[in-house]
């Protein structure tokens, strides 16, 4: 039942692989299962009866019944298919050629659009821009109080006059604000129904007084079919520039993307995929559908690592790898690099094969877990991380003592990390694999 | 359901006074829904007024079908539900859409309605009472906390509301007006705080004050991080410790918008802290709550409130028949 969408699509399609040429009831069979998956995976079934329709006209044709491999040619179709659907391409925000730039959050309530703000301003920070956030979130209880806590947290200029403050005249001055103290405004709006018509009227007047350059739906990406009809009717009423697809580290398939997409026709901007302000990122539908098929968001993954691992570091890690001197020294060293790129789940949901939590479930992907393997190493002398064979019985229970674990955790570790340099030894002149080795202080 | 019919534990006398008040509230809370029903571009009404003149034949079944897809009733429900109602059809000899109609609703409610009606109330017999929230981020447990605390007041209860989200920024802030604006008592943590403690604070507060409903708010987590459930089911731990037989109630929260996740949602919530109900919220948008009928229907938990908009008195009990009406005719939830 929990199938995950790119089992069920690999299902389909195995089934096809086995054949040489594609009748059209096999076609059928892969459709159906297609079209199953994708109402399952929450995509809207308008959309789905016009993909699967695309589909298997594409499938029907020559090119696939007269080539030597039809079954790759359909996982093909519908990887082409669905990167269509979600648009080609990355998608980019539109800089004003005079700043400020403005940035107009909308959404139904909970969908995320407070932390998307803040994580957006950090996003944007990184990219060395100035953003500053403006609170016209005067509805919820505390919403003000929240951005104002997450702009101290990414340390970004927020301009927040107060709940007793009308939202349009906040967004206005909220702009001459940013014009001093910044390049970019981000301005959080409160949480409405679509079919709330004062508050779509109020969020059609704060449009008119600051020209936002975009205007950003928040959709949190569990939502199900009930997609179609808010992202329509905010298109309808504000003109949506494109969406931040919010809540992405859960298990939910995500149709909500595709039907976002697909019926408003805007492209998805970024996705937001944790609780640390860090793990925001711009959208590749491309590897999102790779993703959906299995191939796993290896290039997303790179990239982040790129990014905050530092090059020459990695490289002598890598030579002392493949001579198996790693110590635990460098042990730590690694570890403090894995952990800026985000938490274990995360990292772990990007790469291939490890969809979703169903293959995760033996795996415990406890963060604190990797505090307690730190603490161990912590109490650890130096000569002990540079030399882990003169850890005997007493130097063990000082060390249990001194991270608060026990003897058994000391050992577990020291046993762990010998099969490790064992395993490096028996690779030593190969490539080396950047990361931690899966399993290891897990 | 009536609100005096949704609680075990609540005296007679609140009970009679709240039941004169239901009356008179009720109609105008019909005429709001129906106002924002009819705001909504495609009722489930219009797409059956378009489909079910027909002859009941195989495409209107295809209709049906997608009728409970878009409702988010999900896949393997929505199977379940056409098998039974095709059997009532055949049964019956219905030929019309009115009839149709009235089987589908009739089929859903039963599938939403517990063995039991009792299992159904919200159980505040204990003094303190505990009830726990949980859920995913963004779905309206604090809301729905407020809410439940003035409906409380109302029925002569004390609660005492705790505030054990530490994590999410302002959220301690939001439970507070919330708090101010109901009159009710409220015992908060530091922000990054140990929840769980927090919690034996709150508990040991009602204890010494007589409170007697303690609402416990806790941090919107997805079912998938590890180590927030790990947290949660010490807050549980913590309860069920100081207080025997509570947390009287483990509430989940869910937002009616929400797709087959919702399921997951429950099943891993439900196994981490044994939900005995859901509250689903933001009903009075377009979306159905649909998968709300999976959950029952899959994992056998009740649901027991809905929310169906922002005013103090937009909580209500849930009603199976009612609720299978409003989704799959377009009337209202009342």
């Amino acid at each position: 039942m929990f199938e995950s969408l790119t089992e069920r699509l690999q299902e389909a399609l195995g089934e096809l692989r086995g054949h040489g040429k594609l009748s059209e009831s096999d076609i059928d069979k892969a459709m159906r299962e297609i079209r199953l998956a994708l109402l399952e995976a929450d995509v809207n079934f308008k959309v789905v009866r016009d993909f699967v329709a695309h589909v298997k006209e594409r499938a029907l044709g020559q090119e696939v019944i007269q080539s030597l491999t039809p079954a790759q040619q359909v996982v093909k179709i519908v990887n082409e298919e669905l990167t269509a659907l979600m648009g080609a391409g990355d998608s980019k925000l539109a800089f004003g050629s005079r700043p400020p730039t403005v940035i107009l959050m909308v959404g139904l309530q909970g969908s995320g659009k407070t932390t998307a703000c803040a994580k957006l301003a950090n996003w944007l920070k990184k990219d060395g821009k100035r953003p500053v956030l403006i609170a016209a979130d005067v509805y919820r209880p505390a919403a003000i109080d929240q951005l104002v806590t997450l702009a101290e947290r990414v340390a970004v200029p927020v301009f927040a006059p107060g709940a007793d403050v009308d939202p349009v005249e906040i967004a206005k001055r909220g702009i001459e604000f940013a014009r001093e103290k910044g390049d970019v405004a981000i301005i959080d709006t409160a949480g409405r129904l679509h079919i709330d018509e004062d508050l779509m009227e109020e969020l059609a007047r704060i449009r008119a007084a600051v020209k936002p350059h975009n205007i950003l739906l928040v959709v949190d990406a569990m939502t199900g079919q009930d997609a179609v009809n808010a992202a329509q009717e905010f298109r309808a009423r504000v003109d949506i520039d494109g969406v931040v697809l919010t809540k992405l580290d859960g298990d939910a398939r995500g149709g909500a993307a595709l039907s976002v997409r697909a019926v408003t026709g805007k492209p998805i901007k970024f996705v937001s995929t944790g609780e640390k302000l860090g793990e925001f990122d711009s959208f590749h539908p491309d590897r999102m559908a790779s993703r959906i098929l299995g191939m796993g968001d290896i290039l997303s993954l790179i990239e982040r690592a790129q990014e905050q691992i530092d090059e020459q570091q990695a490289a002598a890690m890598e030579e002392k790898l493949r001579r198996a001197e790693f110590t635990f020294e460098d042990f730590l060293v690694q570890m403090k690099q894995v952990r800026k790129m985000g938490s274990l789940s995360s990292i772990l949901g990007m790469l291939p094969g490890i969809p979703g939590a169903k293959q995760l479930k033996g795996v415990q992907l406890d963060d604190k877990q990797l505090d307690r393997v730190e603490a161990i190493v912590f109490s650890m002398t130096r000569e002990e991380r540079r030399h882990p064979e003169i850890i005997d019985g007493s130097r063990r229970q000082r060390i249990a003592r001194g991270s608060g674990s026990t003897v058994q955790d000391v050992n577990n570790l020291l046993k762990q990390f010998r099969e490790m340099q064992k395993l490096l030894r028996s690779m030593a002149g190969g490539k080396m694999p950047r990361f931690l080795p899966r399993g290891f202080g897990m | 359901m009536d609100w005096y019919d949704a609680f075990k534990g609540v005296s007679a006398e609140a009970e009679a006074a709240l039941a004169e008040e239901e009356r008179v509230e009720r109609s105008s809370l019909l005429r709001r829904l129906r106002d924002n029903l009819s705001k909504a571009r495609t009722t489930l009404r219009d797409h059956f007024r378009g489909i079910l003149f027909e002859r009941v034949d195989e495409s209107l079944w295809e209709q049906v079908e997608e009728a409970l897809i878009f409702a988010d009733v999900g896949v393997e429900a929505t199977v379940k539900i056409v098998a039974r109602l095709e059997a009532m059809a055949a049964e019956r000899n219905i030929g019309t859409r009115e009839e149709l109609l009235d089987a589908l609703a009739q089929v859903v409610s039963d599938m939403l309605r517990p063995a039991d009606p009792d299992r159904q109330r919200i159980d505040v017999s204990a003094t303190p009472a505990v009830i726990l929230f949980v859920g995913v981020n963004g779905t309206g447990k604090t809301t729905t906390i407020g809410k439940l605390a003035y409906r409380l007041k109302e029925l002569d209860k004390t609660p005492l509301m705790v505030a054990a989200d530490t994590f999410r920024a302002a959220a301690v802030e939001q439970l507070e007006q919330w708090a101010q604006r109901v009159a009710c008592d409220i015992v908060k943590g530091a922000p990054g705080s140990d929840p769980a403690s927090v919690v034996y604070d709150g508990l040991a507060a009602a204890r010494s004050r007589g409170r007697d409903v303690v609402l416990i708010d806790t941090a919107g987590r997805l079912h998938t991080q590890v180590n927030l459930m790990k947290e949660l089911e010490k807050v549980r731990r913590v309860v069920e410790k100081l207080i025997p037989g509570a947390p009287h109630e483990t509430l989940l929260v869910l937002d009616a918008t929400t797709g087959q996740n919702g399921l997951r949602q429950a099943e891993v919530f439900r196994e981490a802290v044994e939900v005995s109900g859901v509250v689903l919220t933001k009903l009075d948008g377009t979306a159905k709550g649909g998968i709300v009928v999976a959950i029952h229907e899959a994992l056998g938990i009740p649901i027991k409130l809905i929310g169906v908009g922002e005013r103090l008195d937009d909580l209500r009990p849930f009603d199976a028949d009612q609720f299978a009406r409003a989704v799959f005719s377009g009337e209202g939830v009342k």
